[in-house]
């Protein structure tokens, strides 16, 4: 055991960290610190979700009856759009790896920063481009196509701000690509000596695969989003076929990339999930390998299965078969990482915080989503389902109930990492609760509407749908309260939170051995690393964890220890 | 809610096959819910911290373990996906004897057309007992025809023909919806679909459709007013022949100058009248002009009833291309 930086009951001396290391508008602006981007990525990220959120509100008041509440058609169709489009491209895709990625990444392998620190600002850059004009031109002349743009209405048929916002999705995807880009470099050459790839945390691992997506994905939708622009700038016949386009080309180009982003959206959150589970159970991950290696899968045949969007398309009947059987093989991967994590949970020494809550409750709403996209990956039921709100209820059990709940859960979790304080857990646990109740009585119902045919992008509908549409209106109230929550205690925190010390959660990975908040450059000195990942005390009684509520307790194991074993 | 079931009317010989993969798949994944349920809370509860549990001989990898627990999923996906796409065969598997009933898309409203020139707006009028094919086009955005009772959705293209097949099983009054993103109305462009007795269907017919019949022509023939109208004759019906006989021409396999073969079916027919050069029979040149802003899609629908039409040996309307009269002759 090395130094001691904090004796307890003892007042600290201010250290020099990232977040104090200088006070200007500039020194944030201008930073080259990837802890300080992921702080601005958090903030605009978060804007952007409160953005979408309004929208989702508007949209669900507008259900609660068959025929509207208050908005026009017109409106009603650009309030779907901008949720769609916002929560996507703004917030989701960004969210875990933009900010805990960003800020974890380079610290988990014992880095000072990432490989490209000034492309890391020039993605943020892009990013609030992109973000800006795309918002600013939803808010004013409001886009009506939907997220998934498809033409040839997109192209020639409506009648809103389509190119503005496809220029802002445009750029924003080269964002994305820059921070692909980055972490790739990064972790194949930054690792700290002795930092093998079998023993990167399954973080790294699962951001890895997020990245090889990203790369490869991206600029295939951002040259599709181009055409469909050019198509209605100019007249080119690309997609129309009334100019001797093809429409349902769009759809591959576009699926081919915005599948493999609904991983892009999960791979990260699984991450997450993967370092909260092994924390908490105190114990290596169950299959160590297999969840690694189940990441590597994912992103490879996730490129495969782009045309289980278009079964009734109009496409071959034999290409459906191929994507159909694809789908099948691709959510082998996903099963065998949910096994492992429950696997993980057995003959742990399971600690219940939130952090925790947030996995566990991911486990179960991402069990569920991922089984539901069976019913649409097989085509004899998906003739059935598409484009009804099973479809809608299924994609939320993954993007809201499976990456929102990692990506709520990993704040929790390195909150005490970014800010050096405590959020205050007893209300922590509360909004996990609050969010799990909320969702499922958001969502479960839409899987029966869809069921019985109740299709989506409806502003009116038959009158027998009101009932359970106005039961996931009142879940969405709820749902907002447990998004609501930890804002508000998450900056009450950063004055009056506790402060927690390096490794309040006595956790087992290398960000654990800095202070919180880190110094600059994360280490005073590069980490030599001759240990396996996730080691943890085998028993119970060499693992003395703290009192959540005792600043003493949390603050009594200092910066630099490497973890026991 | 006594009678309440998951998914709603079962109204066609589809939806009888599907619903029971649909609920054997509800049951597989109850299965693996409740099993993954379970064991996440009672580890949680059991290996809780200090809890008295034995932790003995925790192990943190197991290769057999993850094979079975690859393998099983993997063997139930795959017996899920063949029993699936048996039956999105037969879903696409237009019968031999269906009755064909042609559907424009438009923002935003169905039109359908029946073979013998009834028309109606929104509504479907079909027998029950028999087969029923679409053939489906949008004339401007991508539309979807979907009705829930049968368990069909199928997305409507603009400039190509879609298909969709369907046998009611009982009679009574089911819902149409758009079920692709078409803009404004979206949410309006619903109908619905009556199965009638096929004596009632033949009655109804008949009557032309208690109001909506416009024309006394059935489908092929107000085709052959507009092909007399356009002339299309002059061409494709002399003997110094400029352009192919239409004569039994469709459901053939037609060689283009450029070494393809494509199959003479509607989105080919449609093509060759809105955008004839893109594809030129061998042995002819590229002469046609396009009659693209002249026809709506209603009169395209009609030409193309009046080419399948066409067979040898029926009373020709049209003059034969070998057994043809002295040029400038025929009609
Ligand atoms: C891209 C998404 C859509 C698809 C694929 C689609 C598909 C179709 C199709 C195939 C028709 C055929 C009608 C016919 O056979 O005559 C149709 C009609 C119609 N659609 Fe859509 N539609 C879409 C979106 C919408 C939207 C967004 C609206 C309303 C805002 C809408 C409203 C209508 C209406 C009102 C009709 C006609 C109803 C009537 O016959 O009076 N559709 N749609
Ligand atoms: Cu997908």
């Amino acid at each position: 055991m090395s130094v001691q930086t904090a004796t307890p009951g003892a007042t600290e001396q201010p250290r020099t960290h990232y977040l104090n290391a200088g006070h200007t508008i500039a020194s944030w602006l201008l930073t080259t610190d990837h802890k300080r981007i992921a702080i601005l990525y958090m903030i605009s990220i978060t804007i952007a979700f409160f953005i979408g959120g309004a929208a989702a509100a508007m949209i669900r008041i507008e259900l609660t009856s068959p025929t509207g509440v208050m908005l026009e058609h017109e409106t009603y169709n650009k309030m779907f759009s901008m949720h769609g489009i916002v929560m996507i491209f703004l917030f989701l895709i960004p969210s875990i790896p933009a900010v805990l990625g960003n800020f974890l990444i380079p610290m988990m392998i014992g880095a000072k920063d990432l490989a490209f620190p000034r492309l890391n600002l020039l993605s943020w850059y892009l990013y609030m481009a992109g973000s800006i004009l795309a918002v600013v031109a939803m808010i004013t002349g409001g886009v009506d196509t939907g997220w998934t743009f498809y033409v040839p209405y997109s192209s020639v048929y409506a009648n809103s701000n389509v190119v503005l916002v496809i220029c802002g999705a445009f750029i924003v995807g080269f964002s994305s690509i820059a921070t692909g880009i980055n972490f790739i470099a990064t972790i194949h050459k930054m690792r700290a000596p002795g930092l093998t790839w079998f023993r990167l945390p399954l973080f790294v691992w699962a951001h890895y695969a997020t990245s090889i997506i990203i790369v490869l994905g991206t600029p295939v939708v951002a040259i599709t989003l181009a055409l469909v622009a050019v198509e209605r700038l100019f007249h080119i016949g690309v997609f129309d076929p009334a100019q001797g386009g093809d429409p349902v080309l769009f759809q591959h180009l576009f699926w081919f990339y915005s599948h493999p982003a609904v991983y892009i959206m999960i791979l990260p959150s699984m991450g997450v999930v993967s370092e909260m589970i092994t924390c908490f159970s105190r114990r290596k991950p169950f299959g160590y390998n297999f969840i690694a290696f189940s990441s590597l899968a994912i992103a490879v045949f996730g490129f495969l299965v782009w045309g289980h969007h278009m079964f009734v398309s109009g496409q071959s009947v034999y290409l459906g078969i191929v994507f159909s059987v694809l789908s099948f093989v691709v959510a082998v991967p996903s099963a065998v990482k949910t096994f492992n994590w429950t696997a993980t949970m057995y003959k742990g020494r399971i600690w219940f915080t939130a952090p925790m809550l947030y996995a566990l409750g991911f486990i179960g709403l991402f069990t569920i989503g991922g089984l539901t996209g069976l019913f649409l990956a097989a085509m004899a039921t998906d003739v059935h389902l598409h484009d009804t709100y099973f479809v809608i209820a299924h994609f939320h059990y993954i993007m809201v109930g499976g990456a929102i709940m990692g990506y709520m859960g990993g704040l929790h979790f390195w909150w005490p990492k970014m800010t050096g304080r405590m959020y205050p857990e007893s209300w922590a646990k509360l909004a996990a609760g609050i969010t799990f109740l909320g969702y499922n009585l958001t969502f479960f119902p839409q899987f029966i509407m869809g069921l019985q045919g109740m299709t989506r992008r409806y502003h009116y509908y038959p009158e027998e749908f009101q009932a359970l549409n106005v039961l996931s209106s009142a879940g969405a109230s709820i749902l907002a309260v447990g998004y609501i929550i930890p804002l508000a205690y998450f900056l009450w925190s950063l004055w009056y939170g506790k402060k927690a010390g390096p490794n309040p959660w006595r956790a087992a990975g290398l960000e654990w051995m800095t202070d919180s908040p880190p110094i600059t450059y994360n280490f005073e000195k590069t980490p030599i690393v001759t240990w396996e990942a996730y080691e943890y005390p085998e028993n119970e009684e060499d693992d003395p964890l703290p009192d959540l509520d005792d600043e003493d307790q949390l603050l009594a194991v200092g910066s630099g220890e490497a973890p026991k074993r | 809610m006594p009678d309440f079931t998951l998914l709603p009317e079962q109204a066609s010989t589809f939806a009888e096959k599907m619903d029971p993969l649909f609920y054997v798949m509800v049951l597989l994944s109850l299965f693996f819910i409740v099993l993954v349920f379970t064991l996440v809370i009672f580890f949680a509860v059991r290996y809780r911290r200090g809890s008295k549990a034995s932790r003995r001989g925790a192990s943190s990898h197991n290769v057999k373990l993850e094979i079975v627990w690859t393998a099983i999923p993997l063997i139930l996906g795959l017996v899920v996906f063949f029993w699936s796409a048996k039956l999105f065969g037969y879903v696409r598997t237009v019968p031999e004897d269906a009755v064909e009933i042609f559907v424009i898309g438009k923002q935003w409203m169905w039109h359908m057309q029946h073979p013998n020139g009834v028309r109606e707006n929104n509504e479907l009028h079909v027998p029950a007992g028999r087969p029923i094919k679409l053939v489906m086009i949008s004339q401007d955005v991508i539309h979807d025809l979907y009705v829930p009772a049968f368990r069909i959705h199928q997305d409507v293209l603009p400039g190509k023909y879609t298909y969709a097949w369907f046998e009611a099983t009982k009679t009574g009054k089911y819902r149409i919806y758009c079920g692709q993103y078409c803009g404004t109305q979206h949410s309006e462009m619903t109908g619905f679909v009556y199965v009638m007795e096929p004596a009632e269907y033949q009655a109804w017919l008949a009557s032309g459709g208690d109001k909506t019949r416009m024309t006394q022509l059935t489908m092929d023939e107000a085709g052959q007013q507009i092909y007399d109208r356009l002339q299309c004759g002059s061409c494709h019906g002399f003997a110094p022949a400029r352009a192919p006989s239409l004569i039994d021409l469709y459901g053939t396999k037609a060689k283009l100058v450029d070494g393809r073969t494509v199959t003479v079916d509607e989105t080919y027919i449609r093509e060759s009248i809105v955008a004839p050069d893109l594809k030129i029979v061998e042995g002819y040149q590229a002469i046609m002009p396009s009659y693209k802003n002249q026809l709506s899609e209603d009169q395209l629908l009609q030409l193309i009833a009046f080419i399948k039409s066409l067979r040898s040996g029926m009373q020709a309307p049209i003059p034969k291309k070998e057994a043809d009269s002295p040029a400038g002759g025929a009609r």
